[in-house]
């Protein structure tokens, strides 16, 4: 098949302070009609600018410095500016990561699709409407005719992204450009979205080139996959290729970071060091200093592609030697994603029981009050957290899942009464913190401590680590004396991995992965039995997330750590979770242990969230459980059991009351109708 | 007898806080590096050299002292003049003193207005009188002939300007010898790199700006002995001497209304955004309330208030010019509390933001009190709006200078300012031919000034504000 | 929405109440009025006799808060705070020193005002607009570089200096138009186009330069990005997204000043001599009349209130998010 899409030596270079930094050096790649073609890779890798270069809406400072972007042959950088406008939105259309910015606020969505139509198909007035009903209808926006006349802040953010791929389809293009189309979405909504691109693609046969640093989503959407890495592709294969027999050590150890049941209780791969600067000049490989099979040509010559049958070919000394035979003692022991060191001790059934119960949180309630009118009165309230209970055991893990928009962070901030609950208790070691004001609840916080999701804004860019660090000492009185802290503070380096130099620089000077290291140390430094982790990896890369996992599974075994996990990764939660509890709404609809909740899931809200979750393993066998609209407004949570309008077991109970909570194994409970008859 | 009045003690307190406050950036790196970004910014350099030499004509001004009388008193102790000079009035006596009768254009050598004078009658017969443009007294007075007057202003401008661009190169030597040190490079290499435009810190721009500084001062002060160099003004004062004066005031109501603005706004501001509830209800009733009254009617209101304290205690001001002095620091004061409100805002809704980040929330958790946070997490945080308004309001307020003297709200008028130049001269428009010269001055002076202020509020806030920077990239 | 205004009204009436005594402190209880006669009669004619003829004559020679002397009710309203401020919030100011009423110099002043002002105003957005999307949509050019520049120094020059030298250079060179003056109706044009040139030229630096930073902040946006994408041409951009976007902010900021336009420039009118309310309230502060400048102050403060209502209002019109929220 002839290729709708062919780049080749594209080179994007973006000027600055000093010399240029490469953004896109030198990639080729070609994509065929109807074909879905992944672009994978960690941030700063510079898949967005090549999807930005291939449009020509590279930012004020980038240019492309060489190279040729051809559609159907005809070559697009040769185009004079205006000969491009007509090929953006016509010939290639994409949408962005970023559905709530990438609108325009004050025209209405009905308007903003039909400038694309006025455009390239000359059609105005009625007929455009028309055509944009039946577009919004094709993405699937309920109640297309009163929606085409709405603003953009007026739907969900998954309406919104449904809004963008109408708009990119209407005059329908032959290649779909997707940066990150899913990468601001909840996971139920992200399956959804996902579908519509497949079925959309199959519908007009559409080339999509996909960008995306989640291999699941990969494993679901891509026919090929390129990876890449400091401005270069480094492995370009075929899906089953890619996820059955990945070559490029790169590649190998993005698979090996990432998390999940699998790799319980195991040390996940790092990748060491950081990507190199892109303004820098490269000698040899760009991978050579972080790759463990790193011979000395690898530092002197730059790899070229070595093909391995089929289309799959990888940029790679080390695989190029093997193949020929001369390293193959040198292969690795572990081939392909899927090799584990499994630690027995820790199995997923094991029960939390034995061990005491730090925190109990007790009918949790926290509200904010809505007030309207003249004076102001109140008129309603959020229910942000609506009568949420759990525990966490001494020395484990609780991972706290649920949505955006759930109340998940604020039950977090409730517990450090960081926010003060409106009603519930909150009883750490036998004392209810609620309870407790002042003097009294300050002697109590060095117990329990947080950490961030946001490595940028979790750390004061005016304090040096030191600073940052001490911080908490100070304020509670430990470690008084010169000394003692000094020594105090080294040990907490130690502890999280950081060199003692790091005490006198700034948070600026760090990456975001050490960052979040210093964020860890700071909460450390108090001597906490509790740290409540807020989405502490999902800022992060996958190698960088790995690194973080580890830590965070160390720290829990050499210091008896229990960790209340929030999260919305259902991966990270099958690596390092004792406990689960699942939270829609303002209120906990599942929990149990991390066997039960995730290997056989009752509530069918857990059911369609764990199905949603891509998964690298290529037909996994399990049906996506696919959940009709949206989160619903925790202001005015529908009547009775708050799932039930998006429930497909839904009965007329569920929309009467709201259920009990059934117990259905000492460990786990769940709050459903469908289970309680079976108390 | 040096005198130091409330301004000049406020103003080397300032002097020293700016001072104190480099240092100790000095030994910030992340602080210094901004700084650094500061220094990089061609116009934003040049214009700090211009308002250097403003602000060595103000710091000259405020230096003051009362002069020993030639005689002293009966016990031989010395006897202090009721006057009160700074050094700036005794480096410019030339200027100062050689006062005309009345209006006199530049360079003229002749009066501006026709007067009637005795012509001597020849051998003994009775004088008669003629109506003419009288000779100056002191302007060209050295000049036998009127006609050799544009011969003498050429050369004496010439041997100025030589003067003067001497001098500037030999400071552009210092400066590339002083660069070449420590280096393997000559001071001509280095000289070569400055005008190539390669060196980090803009010196070229330093330097150009230096450079049309002296060929402007070297000509004119070679001048300005011998001529008035802008003419005189209506009681013959040298009007170049009076825009040097006017100098003092517009730095004085530029950098001491902020200094009384900035604690009250910060506090307000500050406290508002972080504490919220009813401190934040209290501060914005009141800023709404002071910003809700018309900002020149608040100010004439206070400075009638002022005036009649003023009035009504004569025995507190031994000098005219400590009156005068007082009813400076009087308007700053009055200035900086009816505008602390703008940047009280500003503040106000950067601290609800700061308040929510993550780094603030973590200290919460360990317990640290309101104090701490405020110190530590909040207030290093704001700063750069602090310094971005105050190099910005500056030189609004030298503007506002000259319009509230005109409205009569202003400085004292006795005080030298470019207000009250422009307001006297402004009751000359009308004469035929215009007397152009004293508004010329005031306004020629004051645009520099509030030129470069500009620039380099541009400078600082292109490498203060972040969403610049963002936006920059 | 109603219920929004309603509060927003309610709430002005604090804050009036505040102006109110704080102009009252301001003038009776920090001055007194026998400071005040002081100063106003001169060292040399200072007599107490005097003082209270001065006094008399201006209703100052009650007590400041409570009458004594009076019983019930009139204890209260027979008082300089009731009769000076407390009847401002009716609108009532009671007369000048010249014996004239200020209520009625206010009404036949502010239309002169107005007729400066509101075309200063709608001139001098329409240009600084224009100059700032110019600047804008050949951002980075020489255009663009140098319309800055122009802008800097146009802003360091005094707003005195754009009038000394307009009235010269049109009026006394070039005799165009008279120097000052005034005159209802069409002739009002002779006299009014000097000023209304001097006040759009003296604004036009800081306002095109502060307009093109909003310009420049929207095209950053991931929407125009968007547009971009769907192949729309730079004029489509510029003028059917980033305007619109870019006129929120500059609209509702600058609504809040339309109140206060009744209250005239006070520069422009008294160099220009123009029989407003800005050279009303000059003539005021010179001769002290201090009747004057309190209905100002008050009137000021209430016009002002009523531009912050009319910027809240201009949010819900302009902006959808307020509006359909």
């Amino acid at each position: 098949m002839t290729p709708v899409l062919e780049i080749e030596n594209l080179h994007t270079e973006i000027d600055g302070n000093g010399p240029p930094t490469r953004a896109v050096d030198g990639i080729s790649l070609d994509i065929r009609r109807g074909e879905t073609f992944a672009l994978v890779g960690e941030s700063g890798c510079g898949k967005s600018m090549t999807a930005l270069s291939i449009m020509r809406l590279l930012p004020e400072a980038g240019r492309i410095a060489s190279g040729a972007v051809r559609v159907n042959g005809e070559d697009l950088l040769a185009l004079p500016e205006a000969a491009m406008r007509d090929v953006r939105g016509r010939r290639i259309a994409m949408i962005f990561q970023e559905p709530a910015t990438s609108l325009n606020a004050v025209m209405t969505v009905g308007r903003q699709i039909e400038e694309v139509l006025e455009r390239h198909l000359n059609l105005s007035g009625g007929p455009a409407r028309t055509r944009a009903i039946s577009l919004l209808d094709a993405v699937g926006v309920p109640d297309a005719q009163r929606r085409i006349g709405e603003y953009p802040f007026q739907l969900s953010g998954g309406l919104k992204q449904r809004v963008m791929i109408a708009m990119a389809l209407a005059a329908e293009p032959e290649i779909l450009v997707a940066d990150e189309p899913t990468t601001a979405l909840d996971v139920t909504i992200q399956a959804q979205v996902l579908d519509l691109l497949k079925k959309l693609q199959v519908e007009r046969g559409m080339a999509i080139l996909l960008i995306t640093h989640d291999l699941g989503i990969v494993a679901g959407m891509a026919q090929r996959v390129a990876v890449m890495y400091a401005g270069e592709i480094v492995e370009i294969a075929s899906r089953e290729a890619f996820f059955s027999r990945a070559q490029h050590p790169y590649s190998r150890k993005l698979f090996e970071s990432l998390p999940g049941a699998a790799r319980r209780g195991a040390e996940l791969a790092v990748i060491p060091g950081q990507v190199p600067p892109l303004n820098s000049a490269f000698h040899g490989c760009r991978f050579a200093d972080r790759c463990d099979f790193v011979h000395a040509r690898c530092r002197e010559e730059s790899p070229g592609w070595t093909a391995l049958g089929g289309e799959h070919k990888v940029r790679c000394h080390w695989v190029e030697d093997k193949l020929k035979g001369s390293r193959a003692d040198s292969a690795p022991a572990s081939e392909g994603a899927g090799a584990v060191k499994a630690n027995p001790a820790d199995a997923l059934t094991a029960a939390p029981g034995g061990a005491a119960i730090l925190l109990s949180v007790r009918d949790l309630k926290v509200h904010f009050p809505i007030r309207k009118g003249v004076f102001k009165s109140v008129v309603g309230h959020v229910k942000a957290v609506d009568g949420v209970s759990l525990e966490v055991a001494a020395g484990k893990t609780l991972a706290l899942v649920g949505e955006s928009g759930c109340g998940k962070t604020t039950v977090g901030k409730a517990i450090l009464q960081l926010i003060r609950p409106t009603a519930g208790e909150v009883v750490f070691d036998r004392v209810d913190l609620t309870r407790l004001r002042g003097e009294a609840l300050r002697k109590r916080r060095r117990e329990f401590q947080i950490i961030f999701q946001d490595p940028y804004a979790s750390l004061n860019p005016r304090m040096r680590v030191e600073e940052i660090l001490s911080e908490g000492m100070s304020a509670l009185g430990l470690y008084a004396g010169k000394a003692s802290l000094q020594r105090r503070l080294n040990e907490l380096l130690d502890q999280v991995g950081l060199p003692q130099a790091a005490l006198a620089r700034y948070p600026h000077e760090f990456s975001g992965g050490q960052r979040q290291r210093i964020a860890i140390a700071r909460a450390l430094a108090v001597e906490p039995r509790l740290i409540i982790c807020d989405e502490p990896t999902s800022a992060l890369d996958v190698s960088v997330q790995a690194q973080i996992l580890n830590l965070l599974a160390r720290l829990q075994r050499e210091l008896g750590l229990a960790y209340l996990f929030i999260t919305h990764n259902i991966a990270v939660v099958e690596y390092l979770a004792h406990e689960v509890a699942v939270m829609y709404l303002g209120r906990i609809v599942e929990r149990g242990s991390a066997g039960e909740v995730l290997g056989s899931p009752r509530h069918p809200y857990t059911q369609a969230l764990l199905s949603a979750v891509p998964s690298i393993e290529a037909d996994s066998g399990r049906a996506v459980i696919k959940l009709e609209g949206e989160l619903p407004s925790p202001v005015n949570p529908p009547a009775g059991c708050h799932f039930h309008p998006r429930c497909r077991e839904a009965r007329p109970e569920c929309r009467a009351t709201y259920p009990g909570v059934s117990q259905l194994s000492p460990t786990r409970q769940v709050a459903c109708w469908l289970y309680s008859n079976k108390v | 007898m040096p005198v130091m009045l409330w301004t000049d003690a406020l103003i080397f307190l300032l002097l020293a806080v700016v001072i104190g406050y480099f240092y100790y950036v000095s030994r910030r790196a992340h602080m210094l590096a901004t700084w650094m970004r500061v220094t990089e910014s061609p116009s934003g350099m040049a214009a700090l050299v211009v308002l250097g030499a403003f602000a060595l004509v103000g710091l000259l001004d405020s230096l003051h002292y009362r002069p020993t009388l030639d005689q002293g008193d009966a016990q031989g102790r010395p006897v202090y003049s009721v006057e009160v000079l700074s050094v700036l009035d005794a480096l410019a006596a030339p200027l100062r003193q050689r006062q005309e009768r009345t209006y006199s254009a530049p360079f003229d050598t002749r009066a501006y207005a026709r007067e009637t004078v005795e012509v001597p009658g020849e051998q003994g017969a009775p004088g008669t009188q003629r109506r003419e443009f009288p000779r100056l007294q002191y302007g060209g007075a050295h000049l036998g002939n009127e006609a050799g007057r544009e011969r003498d202003i050429v050369v004496s401008g010439l041997q100025g300007f030589a003067l003067a661009a001497l001098l500037w190169w030999g400071l552009a030597g210092v400066l590339a010898a002083g660069m070449a040190r420590g280096t393997s490079s000559g001071a001509g290499e280095v000289l070569q790199r400055i005008w190539r435009g390669e060196t980090r810190t803009p010196w070229r721009a330093v330097l150009i700006a230096l450079g049309v500084l002296c060929a402007i001062a070297g000509p004119v002060l070679a001048w300005c002995t011998k001529y008035h160099v802008l003419g005189t003004d209506k009681v013959g004062q040298d009007v170049l001497f009076l825009a040097l004066k006017s100098v003092r005031t517009g730095l004085v109501i530029g950098t001491l209304t902020t200094l009384v603005l900035m604690p009250l706004a910060v506090v307000a501001g500050v406290t508002a955004g972080y504490f919220r509830g009813w401190v934040d209800d209290v501060v914005q009733y009141v800023y709404t309330t002071l910003n809700s009254i018309p900002g020149v009617l608040l100010i004439a209101a206070s400075v009638l208030l002022m005036q009649v304290y003023i009035d009504t205690h004569p025995e507190l001001f031994p000098t005219a010019v400590q009156r005068a002095d007082l009813r400076l620091l009087f308007l700053c004061i009055i200035l900086g509390l009816t505008s602390w409100t703008g940047l009280a805002r500003l503040l106000r809704g950067e601290v609800l933001k700061l308040r929510e980040f993550e780094y603030v929330q973590a200290a919460q958790a360990f317990g640290v009190g309101h104090s701490r946070i405020l110190s530590r997490h909040i207030l290093p945080n704001v700063m750069h709006v602090v310094l971005i308004s105050l190099v910005l309001d500056f030189s609004g307020l030298v503007l506002a200078e000259a319009v509230l003297s005109y409205v009569g709200v202003g400085v004292d008028p006795s005080m030298t300012s470019f207000g009250t130049m422009i307001n006297a001269a402004r009751l000359e428009m009308g004469r035929e031919p215009m007397v152009w010269w004293s508004l010329a001055a005031a306004f020629v002076f004051m645009f520099v000034l509030v030129l470069a202020a500009n620039l380099f509020a541009d400078a600082v806030r292109d490498a203060f504000d972040p969403r610049v920077r963002v936006a920059g990239k | 929405m109603l219920a929004y205004i309603i509060r927003r009204v309610f709430y002005a009436i604090p804050i009036l109440i505040g102006v109110n005594l704080l102009t009252f402190a301001l003038f009776f209880v920090v001055n007194t009025p026998e400071d005040i006669a002081r100063m106003q009669l001169g060292v040399k004619r200072v007599t107490p006799e005097a003082i209270d003829k001065w006094k008399a004559e201006r209703g100052y020679d009650k007590p400041l808060l409570l009458n004594q002397r009076m019983d019930g009710l009139r204890a209260v309203t027979e008082t300089i705070f009731f009769e000076k401020s407390a009847r401002l919030f009716v609108f009532d100011f009671g007369n000048a020193d010249d014996g004239r009423s200020i209520g009625h110099e206010i009404a036949t002043r502010m239309w002169p005002s107005l007729a400066l002002a509101l075309p200063v105003f709608l001139v001098g957005l329409l240009v600084n607009v224009t100059i700032a999307l110019l600047m804008a949509f050949f951002r980075a050019t020489y255009l663009d570089f140098w319309g800055v520049v122009l802008c800097v120094a146009m802003m360091s020059i005094s707003g005195l200096f754009y009038i000394i030298g307009g009235q010269y250079l049109i009026s006394k060179l070039w005799n165009l138009v008279p120097i000052s003056g005034y005159a209802g109706g069409l002739d009002g044009f002779k006299f009014l186009a000097l000023p209304v040139a001097v006040g759009v030229i003296g604004g036009v630096g800081s306002g095109a330069r502060w307009y093109r930073t909003f310009f420049l902040e929207e095209m950053g946006k991931d929407y125009v990005r968007t547009a971009r994408a769907k192949g729309l041409t730079e004029n489509m951009v510029m003028f059917r997204h980033v305007l619109k976007n870019a006129m929120i902010p500059i609209l509702t900021g600058v609504v809040v000043v339309i109140p206060t336009l009744f209250m005239g420039s006070l520069i422009s009118e008294s160099f220009f001599g123009i029989p407003g309310l800005g050279s009303y309230t000059i003539d005021a502060i010179q001769s002290q009349d201090f009747a004057i400048v309190r209905a100002m102050v008050f009137m000021g403060s209430v016009l002002y209130i009523a531009g912050l209502l009319l910027t809240d209002i201009s949010y819900t019109l302009v902006d959808p998010r307020i509006r359909l929220e």
